[in-house]
């Protein structure tokens, strides 16, 4: 990472206060995101796993600007976010664009494919007129991999996964070097997944985007991403270079999530750990580590303060105290149990 | 091995006269006590619809369904001509069944305690007092800790987790013979997604039920099920034991399928392109003539695979495909 980094968050939170009922009484804040500093590199994908309730996609809207964090900074290309004019701002949000999760509400029943794409165009492009904007819209929905001719269609004429494509492509139509993608796949049916995974990854390199790419599901973050961090009650628990992370993971979190993720192979099987309970309310977090409440591997002493992330390999960190633990990979088959 | 269920040639379509659409083609299968099946397929394989015909859940004004479904239980029940009031004593209790999205199943305004006993009181005569008992019995039996306390509890105190595992016990109130589980663990987390597929298989040790369960899912169908039907556009295309068919299969559609999932074990390692299987599975009313997949199949045959009938074989040890082409792809492969 000798280039400067695209995107960069120190110690970035989110916090959400909850009024109480009628009579007030004692307010609480649920820590959504809760400290979270993190560099994307340039041209590079950084994956965010975690499960529900984890602060992923709070993380994400915070990144894009769309919410004001409590505390912390986001830099973009070296411009503070929370400091920068409303020119340079809106140059910012030109570069940064996102895809949302389902494509059959993040889309307008009531406007054509070009109308849909062109919207960015109104905005960042205001010189081009009516034709030039559709044929944009062509030449993005073929780029995208659907017929230029489709732009007059709407919505309802396409499948999930056409749809997908086309949220997709109102994210590029302004050029941006950044895309946010929350849980892109995660509505679409596996054979369709493949396909828009293939497109994102080939959209990536000719491109060259910077990406944050968020999703619950591990196998889909290892096949896009060149880095991973795993959330865990609003911080990043793990993070490392992908294979890094799934050969040889630091953090129990992590080596729970990839024991858990189904695979389907009936030999072999790797031993699967089983957590117990859920995650805890982000309203009442457990004292010290968060997640010792569910760890197997829990001492005393994790309850009396917050672990750090700490390296363990270069590039690769981890917020856990212990150092002897020899955890089970996604890599290899089989493991003794522990 | 007891029998407990036969589907035979079950059919099912919707709307009537020119509009009818089929969408359920001939499905035949047995369920096996203490065993599981699955049914695995994408979205409009049909998977969903054929649990609920089986439990008459579809609207017989809408919808018509033809085939057989045997319940064998003392006598052999054939629940399509069974009259809606007999049906309506056998769900629950001879056949229960569990969806996807525990919240919309379970009733806002009544606690877990009230739920659990109407479903028990509705089918047997038993006093208050006991079956609050059986309800404590049965959240214990499920792996929520301090059950006399969650009687009293509502739905939106309990995450989805627990909400399904009340479901569960919901379920298993009348000891039935069947399961029918629609995508329950789709809408959890994965660590928790573990906790439930693992409690499932417990109670099936415990209580001898067949379990029919319903996923799009192969990594799951590898923790659950015994056998496995894969579904395609309306019709099962492989059958056979869950190992055959993940490891060995020979239909084009299922091998390609588990190919298009990323692995954990490739992670990070940028190979490149899933292999994906282009196109989208068929609308009911424009299914391709011949093999209904062939439009999106790499080894498709002009002439061959566009061709009517094409019949499920039996490519031995109970391992049925269909795919006209099975045999040459197989000594293709070898």
């Amino acid at each position: 990472m000798s280039e400067k980094a695209l995107i960069e968050t120190r110690d970035l939170k989110q916090h959400f206060p909850l009024r109480k009922g009628l009579f007030g009484g004692k307010s609480q804040v649920v820590k959504a995101v809760d400290g979270i500093s993190i560099e994307i590199p340039r041209r590079s994908v950084l994956g965010l796993v975690g499960e529900s309730g984890s602060g992923k996609s709070t993380f994400g809207q915070a990144v894009m600007g769309l919410t004001k964090p409590t505390a912390g900074s986001m830099t973009f290309d070296g411009i503070d976010m929370a400091t920068a004019s409303s020119a340079e701002l809106r140059g910012l949000k030109r570069r940064m664009q996102m895809v949302f999760q389902d494509p059959f509400s993040s889309l307008n029943p009531r406007m054509s494919v070009a109308e849909t794409l062109g919207v960015p165009l109104r905005f960042h492009e205001p010189q081009l007129n009516g034709a030039q904007r559709k044929d944009r819209a062509a030449e993005m929905l073929e780029r995208v991999g659907l017929p230029g001719q489709y732009v007059d269609r709407f919505p309802h004429e396409f499948s999930g996964g056409q749809r997908q494509r086309i949220g997709i492509a109102r994210a590029l139509m302004v050029h941006p070097d950044f895309i946010m993608a929350d849980e892109v796949v995660s509505a679409l049916d596996v054979s369709v997944q493949a396909q828009v995974l293939n497109l994102f990854g080939r959209l990536q390199r000719d491109l060259e985007l910077t990406m944050l790419f968020i999703t619950h599901d591990l196998a889909v973050v290892g096949h896009v991403s060149d880095f991973v961090a795993v959330m865990y009650l609003g911080r990043v628990v793990e993070i490392a270079p992908t294979r890094e992370l799934f050969s040889s993971p630091k953090h129990p979190y992590t080596e729970a999530l990839l024991s858990a993720a189904p695979t389907p192979q009936t030999k072999n099987r790797r031993q699967r750990i089983v957590l117990k309970g859920d995650i805890p309310s982000p309203l009442n977090p457990p004292s010290g580590c968060p997640f010792r409440t569910r760890c197997p591997y829990a001492l005393e002493e994790c309850a009396h303060s917050t672990p750090e992330l700490r390296e363990f390999a270069s590039g690769h960190k981890a917020a856990c105290i212990r150092d002897d633990l020899s955890l089970a990979s996604a890599t290899q088959q089989q493991k003794e149990p522990a | 091995m007891t029998k407990v269920l036969t589907v035979e040639d079950l059919t099912i379509s919707f709307g009537t006269g020119d509009s009818e659409l089929t969408v359920v083609h001939k499905v035949n299968f047995t369920l096996e006590a203490g065993k599981t099946l699955a049914l695995v397929g994408e979205s409009g394989s049909g998977k969903s619809v054929t649990s609920l015909g089986i439990m008459r859940l579809l609207s017989p004004s809408q919808s018509r369904v033809q085939g057989k479904i045997v319940l064998h239980s003392d006598e052999d029940i054939d629940l399509l001509s069974l009259s809606e009031s007999r049906m309506r004593r056998l769900r629950g209790d001879r056949i229960a069944m569990i969806f996807q999205e525990p919240l919309t199943s379970l009733n806002p305004v009544y606690t877990i305690g009230d739920q659990i006993i109407e479903a028990i009181r509705s089918h047997r005569r038993m006093s208050k007092r006991n079956a609050r008992q059986r309800a404590i019995e049965l959240i214990d039996q499920v792996g929520i800790p301090d059950a006399e306390h969650r009687l009293g509890t509502y739905p939106h105190e309990l995450s989805g987790g627990m909400r399904q595992r009340i479901m569960i016990a919901i379920a298993l109130a009348l000891e039935p013979d069947i399961l029918i589980a629609d995508e329950p663990t789709t809408a959890l987390d994965v660590t928790v997604q573990a906790q439930i597929l693992e409690l499932l298989n417990r109670l099936q040790e415990e209580t001898g039920m067949a379990m029919l369960f319903i996923t799009h899912d192969f990594g799951v169908v590898a923790d659950i099920a015994d056998r496995t039907i894969v579904m395609y556009a309306g019709e099962m295309v492989e059958e056979g034991s869950t190992e055959t068919v993940l490891e060995r299969p020979l239909m084009p559609y299922t091998s390609g399928l588990m190919r298009a999932v990323p692995k954990l074990e490739t992670a990070g390692l940028k190979e490149g392109d899933l292999e994906s299987i282009e196109g989208f599975v068929p609308h009911p009313d424009n299914r391709p003539t011949g093999c209904s997949f062939h439009p999106r199949c790499t080894h498709a045959l002009a002439g061959t695979c566009d061709v009517p009938p094409v019949p499920i074989e039996d490519a031995g040890d109970g391992h049925l495909v269909r795919c006209k082409r099975w045999k040459t792809l197989q000594e293709a492969a070898e």
